[in-house]
């Protein structure tokens, strides 16, 4: 996204010759792996807890996705979660814990501000595009549906 | 107890893989940023749950496909939908928020427990 400017493009072969390149396939590698790994761990507590009586599949998921979150909240309090994302990519930001940890985030970081209008002010920095695309996409689309008549 | 298990875990891991890849291919090849990222991944999740599609895959893959971001489109849909089989036109604005409210209440409480306790870190 960053526009390199034009004066500067002399040094670019340099660049090219010097500077490591962006490892596409480790990245793409570490993050199937972490991010499925994640999500296997998830679907096994999953199962194990949808064992428990008077618990259906469906509350088992939200248990374990509110655990996911929980854990995601205090390893970015603990600032591990910042060290691990930088290795694993998208294998941490695509599943819920990327959402839970920049809510977290932006909540600690800008809690020097007072937790008005700093944590409670910017709190939902990333998280607020995912909210408003998403609730924006799923009323359009049941608009939609509704109007069509399938729904 | 993971003997009987393994299939439904490979699954997840196969299904939840996938999806950490398109996300890693999207900040790396498309080069964008995690907010756009995000909201690419929210909207193809509501768009999938419109066609009903996204229901079928987390039946089949399970954590695999609510884990990832992309099912907070899903369910923000399916609760949209719900509503409107309830209570027509209203019932969209009424149920959108049902299925992602532990997403959200978790997220916004567990930030707030954290920020209480914890000093950023610099």
């Amino acid at each position: 996204m960053v526009k390199k400017p034009k004066v500067a493009s002399w040094y670019d072969p340099i660049i090219k010759a010097h500077g490591t390149p962006r490892p596409l396939l480790r990245n793409c590698l570490v993050a199937f792996i972490f991010g499925g790994a994640l999500c296997a761990v998830a679907e096994y507590f999953q199962l194990l807890i949808s064992l428990i009586p008077g618990i259906s599949d469906k509350d088992a998921s939200s248990i374990v996705m509110v655990i996911v979150i929980a854990l995601a909240a205090l390893l970015t309090g603990l600032g591990v979660f910042d060290k691990i994302a930088q290795q694993v990519g998208a294998g941490l930001a695509v599943p819920i814990t990327g959402f839970a940890n920049s809510i977290t985030s932006s909540t600690l970081e800008f809690k020097s501000e007072g937790y008005v209008l700093g944590s409670g002010c910017n709190g939902f920095k990333l998280a607020g595009a995912v909210i408003f695309f998403g609730i924006g996409s799923a009323v359009v689309v049941a608009l939609i549906e509704l109007i069509l008549g399938i729904v | 107890m993971i003997g009987e298990w393994w299939i439904d875990i490979l699954k997840a891991f196969l299904v939840g893989g996938c999806f950490c890849l398109i996300g890693q291919l999207l900040f790396d090849v498309a080069k964008l940023t995690p907010a756009h990222t995000m909201s690419i991944l929210v909207t193809a999740g509501s768009i999938l749950g419109g066609f009903g599609v996204y229901t079928k895959l987390a039946d089949w893959a399970g954590a695999g496909a609510t884990l990832p971001i992309i099912s907070f489109g899903n369910m923000l849909v399916i609760g949209a939908l719900e509503g409107a089989r309830n209570n027509g036109f209203w019932g969209i604005w009424t149920g959108i928020l049902g299925g992602v409210s532990a997403g959200i209440a978790a997220s916004v409480f567990f930030a707030f427990v954290v920020a209480l306790i914890f000093k950023p870190k610099t």
